[in-house]
């Protein structure tokens, strides 16, 4: 569903962090345009 | 010699909703849409609110943290009625003390309070058992009404009590970026909720200031000039407004982890005889006022951010009554640990347990990242808390430790709601150590693991974040 689509990867400390979704989206065929883990408290 | 031990601990709140609008998110906002700030006057809590406020009771240390389970929720709509303002190890200080307090600890003039403001809060200083006649030499008088308005025609930023102007503060430098009245304000923020949480921590204790010989302070502010932003020490000027003649200091950065960070460093400059006793203080986050707001605001909810929140602990020798932090049992979150939540909780929690053949059930509490929920759910940042002992639980099942179907019930037998105000590094598992030092020492408790995470990546230096975590134990000497 990623293949050929341009992704922003947004992650949580205290989730998923960016590094990994970008790792995933890649795997799955998408491009990360922008990977950056952020803090919510 | 065994391991060194909390010899006590305090905490304390300020309530400061005028200084809200300085607050990193109101202060851009309201930039942007000047007319916010009504709406932001109109959703503050009094006084009585906030001191009513079951998770700040529970935060002072007048109930404890579990019994907020048993409270109907939302509990900024059943507040304790009639709470007293101070406990064993703290207070709730109203506006109007900690302006003068702001301006007590102000040692550059950087304040000036109204002779009328000056005149009505003084009293309300005198009659506080923390604050001395020195205190009140650097209170003053107060200046004219027509001074404060010319300071602020020519940039400095108003001190508002509701509607009344009381004072303002003023830039530092001309052209320097580093010492602007509102990063100024900052500053000032987190050195007078620092020195008011150290001295109750020495009046608490009843102990002598001149016997503490290093102060270190685990705030986030970066305090320096144009040529050394965050250079920092603001422990050692902590140290000298509170009578800690005998004391130097160190600031420790880290992000919100500092305060774990901290304690596992003076436990070690204790141990090694570099230091005898240590003061540890984090000061209240001036810039985190008002963070969620617009989760709040949205939910016709008051705004919860209203509060400075600092904390102070003093670390001493073995006494052979107090209880040891375990300088054996440390986790940390390493570059090589990566940034899974499985190899974080592995690092901090199931590394430093195997080590000593402990499993994660026989550890009696878990303090962790313990922000308030009702202030982050809002804003749609979850119950962090809550989270952090499903992760811990999960590990433990993952070990056979645990069964599957009491990751559940985890949080309710080894942790606790969250009930610190979202201030950084203050929630950062450090509010639970007066409880757990308390609950140790009735027999209550063997063992506690405090465990704290930063986000360094907010820094733009690195994408890691980071995490700590250190146990404290029952003495055995008892």
């Amino acid at each position: 569903m990623f293949k050929g689509k341009k992704v922003l990867c947004i992650g949580e400390r205290d989730g998923i962090p960016g590094s990994a979704i970008a790792e995933c989206i890649k795997t799955a065929g998408g491009e990360p345009v922008l990977q950056l883990t952020q803090c919510y408290v | 010699m065994g391991y060194p031990v909390v010899k006590g601990v305090s905490y304390i709140i300020a309530h400061v909703p005028d200084l809200v609008r300085y607050g990193s998110k109101p202060a851009r906002e309201i930039a942007k849409d000047p007319a916010l700030l009504e709406k932001i006057n109109a959703s503050l809590r009094s006084f009585d609110q906030a001191k009513n406020y079951p998770p700040h009771q529970a935060f002072i240390g007048n109930i404890k943290p579990e019994a907020l389970w048993d409270l109907e929720r939302p509990w900024f709509e059943h507040l304790l009625a009639d709470s007293p303002r101070e406990s064993a190890w703290g207070e709730i200080m109203p506006e109007d003390e900690f302006y003068g307090l702001l301006k007590i600890v102000d040692v550059f003039d950087l304040i000036d309070l109204t002779s009328e403001f000056t005149a009505i809060v003084k009293p309300k200083l005198e009659n506080h058992k923390l604050i001395h006649a020195a205190d009140l030499e650097n209170l003053g008088d107060g200046v004219s009404r027509e001074t404060v308005a010319q300071k602020i025609k020519a940039g400095a930023l108003p001190l508002m009590l509701g509607p009344e102007l009381v004072g303002c503060i003023q830039d530092g430098h001309d052209e320097d970026h580093n010492l602007t009245a509102d990063i100024l304000l900052e500053n000032l923020a987190c050195k007078a909720s620092g020195v008011l949480a150290m001295r109750r921590a020495l009046h608490s204790l009843n102990f002598d200031p001149a016997a503490i010989d290093f102060v270190m302070n685990t705030g986030e502010e970066a305090v320096g000039d144009r040529y050394q932003r965050g250079a920092g020490n603001l422990a050692k000027a902590m140290a000298e407004s509170t009578g800690c003649y005998n004391s130097t200091g160190v600031d420790i950065k880290a992000f919100c982890c500092s305060p774990v960070h901290t304690m596992i460093l003076a436990g070690g400059l204790i141990h090694s005889g570099v230091h005898d006793h240590i003061m540890v203080v984090g000061g209240g986050c001036l810039a985190k006022l008002g963070m969620k707001m617009k989760g709040h605001l949205a939910n016709a909810m008051p705004i919860m951010e209203d509060v400075l929140a600092a904390f102070a602990v003093i670390l001493g020798p073995d006494d052979g009554r107090n209880p040891q932090i375990r300088l054996d049992l440390i986790g940390k979150h390493a570059v090589s640990t990566g940034s899974s939540q499985q190899a974080i909780y592995e690092a901090l929690v199931k590394k430093p347990l195997e080590r000593f053949g402990l499993a994660i059930p026989e550890i009696d509490k878990y303090s962790t990242e313990l922000h308030n929920p009702e202030i982050t759910e809002p804003a749609g940042s979850g119950n962090v808390p809550k989270n952090n002992y499903r992760m811990i639980a999960g590990l433990a099942v993952m070990q056979g430790q645990l069964k599957r179907e009491e990751i559940d019930t985890f949080e309710l037998k080894y942790g606790m709601p969250g009930y610190s105000p979202t201030q950084g590094h203050v929630p950062s598992a450090v509010p639970y150590l007066g409880h757990a030092r308390e609950a140790i020492l009735k027999g209550e408790l063997e063992r506690v693991m405090f465990l704290g995470k930063g986000s360094l990546f907010l820094g733009k230096m690195t994408n890691l974040s980071d995490g700590m975590s250190f146990i404290i134990e029952k003495n055995k000497g008892q």
